[in-house]
């Protein structure tokens, strides 16, 4: 098969601070004081919109940056305050008109119902590119920011947050259906702006909380946001087989990509949802530079800046933007989607994705020339080959 | 002479809001809202205002459908709007009760950095276990608890955004020190409602703090904007209740050691403009008309009869029986049932109004709810806004269109020019932050 036949690319970049790498805000070119401005986030994303990229995903939890799992830590020297993702991926939004946003969600101390409309209002202010990428805290330092219980221990500790977690998913979607599409009708003859039996309760209620519904946003462009998760594991692999519409997996070479692509489809498939595969991208870590001694001397001076070697969940690549073609021309053939990019610093590695990797991969014929943009710019889930659902409770009058 | 200060209300989900009227758009598509966002930005308005619920209004246990349904997220819809405008303030409502203090307070520093120092909150606070059923705390509060819920959540929040100084990220790249302490944000709050711990992970926006804004009525929510709000949405846009209502709000300042003006009062307006008076006195006949359906004014009647009245006639007479005592099961997620404290009372005065002047169920609901605070040609409105400032009832007002997205655009066009002749009204912005345009001190 050759390249142009194959399912057509996706690329990412997920979009952290300065960069990935702790010393990425020393390095030249970085804007380590502007990391709080609107600014800062529109250059990026209008850089990654440059290099066609399908979405960035905008990192985010609920404590301050620590080198600790677990808890804070002492370090003055690494980039530590940020900002919520969903807000700044909607003062993004407006700015861009192609490229989807997807921000990360911590569910474990948020309210479904709060987030389901977020999210749908990120979906209204980009005409369809959002999505969220679900986050479960299992850090004591987070449940104490909340006071209202502590961390669970126990054998079933994990899996009952993930458990948590797919209640919350499902709670969400739900609300994003309880207007169908053509619930507003406002029909002047008889004084009703809405036919009301197209509302729906949702009434949704489990081990851990219940919601009733309906949401308080009209269905969103997309009808259902796009729904992400980085997964590790047999439990994460559960959840987003069952629940997600993208799942983030970190192989380190093609064989563990194809073994991991194998078992999330078994999961799904036993899920009901064999259908609707999940769309897998894998994330990598680069440093890009013109040479692969340069990429590789980089990444040396960057962890003598931090002080130890960088260490990652995803594979750490150092290399020639023509290398990293290599490597994502070849794993893709594993049944990957597409492969989500964190560049170790931002905008050098950035940059080098936008600039060098994407046109390699054109000149292959491996990646879009151009958005599509007729009759007009497709929405996230479009780009990535999802269908747009009905709503669950179309044709069920309320 | 007092400067006249200027909001607008994005026009809400209440028969206020005419969505039947050919001019009006979606309230739901962000274009919607840019469009009112620069108008309100272009006639230098100090901030644009949403409300909120968080619970669709039910009546006669279904959704209730005969005005606007549907709304965005608050905080996602404002941080769009700070790509959209550079200068407007952005005032959302934020509800202390279905919200925990660490989310709201990273929201509102995120907002307040997003828009460069234009972040304002109004604190709401709610008890029905109606809005509880969506959210997973499903908690609700007794209603006298719901203030000192309220103090207890913004202290907690300000308590957090304080927790970073400001002068903490040095981002020095040759030494290799981003911050000068490893304990930035580090803070410990324990009250009877909220036992939190850790460190606030956002750094110190450029207000501080957002603006505050109370919206309550009540004697406790006087108190409570005198010793914590900057703002306060008020409901007098009458003269002589506006002047009073001034006068002992600004009143209770003192004690908290504060000046009158630290806490600004802002009424909510409604306004219908024409060429001359007498066009506009027929304009707001006919768009009262509009907001006040037949359907509406049963609907209204409901609401304090507190009993189902579809049988009943709108162009007949009011009901001869009483309204139903007790809890308000009628009208379900609607703040404005609680105005209503002798139910019975409340109606026998509108039976009798409505006998004397021979009036139909509709046109007596048109006579008794929200008639527009201002009706006039530009000059005869610009003239009241300002005599109503001068007069020391307001401080200025938060307009509240009828129409969306375009209600506020001949009034930015026709009025705010003519407030500017008079020197009551800045033709430029003079800084770039809300507590500016407030005249309100930075809070440090």
């Amino acid at each position: 098969m050759t390249v142009s036949d194959a399912e057509p690319l996706h690329l990412a970049a997920a979009l952290e601070g300065a960069g990935w790498h702790p010393a990425a805000w020393r390095e030249p070119g970085a804007r380590p004081a502007e990391l709080l401005t609107a600014g800062y986030w529109a250059d990026m994303v209008a850089e990654a919109e440059r290099g066609l990229l399908d979405f960035v995903t905008f990192s985010d939890a609920l404590s301050l940056q620590s080198d600790s799992q677990h808890q804070p830590d002492a370090r003055t020297d690494q980039v530590r305050g940020r900002l919520d993702a969903v807000l700044t991926a909607a003062r993004i939004a407006p700015l861009t008109s192609h490229i989807g946003l997807i921000p990360a969600v911590t569910v474990t101390h948020t309210e479904p119902f709060h987030i389901s409309k977020a999210i749908a209002t990120l979906d209204w202010v980009s005409s369809g590119r959002a999505g969220v990428a679900v986050k479960v805290s299992a850090r004591q330092d987070e449940f104490r920011h909340f006071g209202r219980r502590t961390l669970p221990a126990g054998p079933h500790a994990v899996s009952d947050l993930f458990a948590e977690a797919a209640d919350y998913v499902e709670v969400v979607r739900r609300l994003w259906d309880s207007w169908e599409d053509d619930a507003e009708i406002r029909d002047a003859a008889t004084g009703r702006f809405i036919d009301r039996g197209k509302l729906h309760y949702i009434d949704f209620a489990g081990r851990w909380f219940a919601v009733k519904g309906p949401s308080i946003t009209p269905r969103p462009p997309q009808g259902q946001p796009v729904v992400s998760a980085l997964g590790h594991g047999d439990i994460a692999y559960k959840f987003i087989a069952a629940g997600a519409d993208i799942g983030f997996v970190t192989p380190h070479d093609a064989p563990s990509a194809a073994a991991i692509v194998a078992e999330v489809a078994a999961r799904r498939d036993a899920a009901g949802l064999a259908d609707q595969p999940v769309r897998l991208f894998a994330d990598l870590l680069v440093f890009l530079d013109d040479s692969a001694a340069a990429a590789t001397r980089r990444a040396a001076r960057l962890d003598d800046q931090a002080g130890a070697p960088y260490r990652s969940d995803a594979l750490v690549f150092a290399g020639t933007p023509a290398e990293l073609a290599d490597l994502i021309v070849a794993w893709q053939s594993a049944g990957l989607t597409g492969f989500r990019l964190r560049p170790a610093a931002i905008p050098h590695d950035l940059t080098h994705i936008t600039r060098a990797l994407v046109p390699e991969l054109q000149r292959r014929g491996a990646f879009r020339q151009k958005y599509a943009s007729s009759p007009q710019a497709p929405t996230l889930r479009a780009r990535l080959g999802l269908t747009r659902p009905a709503s669950r409770y179309a044709g069920l009058r309320s | 002479m007092k400067q006249v200060h200027l909001a607008a209300h994005f026009p809400g989900v209440n028969n206020t809001t005419v969505w039947s009227d050919p001019q009006a758009g979606s309230h739901i598509e962000f274009s919607s809202f840019a469009h009112f966002a620069r108008a309100a930005e272009r006639a230098k308005f100090d901030f644009l205002f949403l409300a909120e619920g968080l619970r669709l209004r039910e009546q006669n246990g279904k959704i209730y459908d005969l005005d606007v349904v549907g709304r965005p997220d608050t905080f996602t819809i404002l941080a769009a709007l700070a790509s959209v405008t550079d200068r407007l303030g952005l005032a959302g409502t934020i509800n202390s009760t279905f919200n925990e203090p660490y989310e709201v307070a990273r929201q509102f520093a995120t907002l307040d950095h997003l828009s460069a120092g234009r972040a304002a909150w109004n604190v709401v606070t709610s008890w029905d276990a109606f809005t509880g059923e969506n959210f997973r705390r499903g908690g609700y509060l007794p209603q006298e608890a719901r203030y000192e819920r309220a103090r207890a959540f913004l202290a907690t929040v300000l308590e957090l955004l304080d927790a970073w100084h400001g002068d903490e990220i040095i981002a020095d790249t040759g030494g290799g020190r981003f911050i000068t302490r490893a304990d930035a944000g580090k803070f410990a709050h324990t009250d009877s409602h909220f036992d939190i711990t850790g460190q606030f992970d956002v750094p110190r926006s450029p207000q501080g703090h957002p603006v505050i804004f109370q919206a309550g009525d009540s004697d406790e929510g006087r108190e409570f904007a005198a010793a914590a709000a900057d703002a306060i949405f008020s409901r007098h846009s009458a003269l002589e209740a506006g002047q009073a209502f001034y006068a002992d709000v600004k009143g209770r300042l003192a004690k908290y050691g504060r000046s009158p003006g630290q806490l600004k009062i802002l009424p909510a307006a409604t306004f219908v403009l024409a060429p001359t008076d007498e066009q506009a006195r027929e304009l707001a006949h006919e768009v009262r008309l509009q907001q006040v359906s037949g359907a509406t004014a049963i609907a209204f009647l409901e609401q304090l009869w507190n009993r189902d009245l579809s049988a009943y006639d709108p162009d007949g007479p009011l009901p001869e029986i009483d309204p139903e005592p007790g809890e308000n099961t009628t009208a379900r997620g609607r703040a404005s049932v609680r105005m209503y404290r002798d139910p019975v009372a409340t109606a026998r005065g509108w039976r009798d109004r409505a006998q004397a002047g021979n009036l139909s169920i509709r046109e007596l609901i048109i006579e008794v709810t929200g008639r527009q605070s201002f009706v006039g040609s530009p000059a005869t409105v610009a003239a009241s806004i300002n005599d109503f400032v001068q007069a020391d009832a307001s401080d200025g007002f938060i307009l509240v269109p009828h129409i969306t997205p375009g209600g506020l655009d001949e009034f930015a066009d026709t009025v705010v020019p003519l407030l500017q002749e008079r020197g009551v009204y800045r033709t430029e912005y003079h800084g770039t932050t809300l507590r500016d345009h407030l005249g309100l001190e930075a809070d440090t």
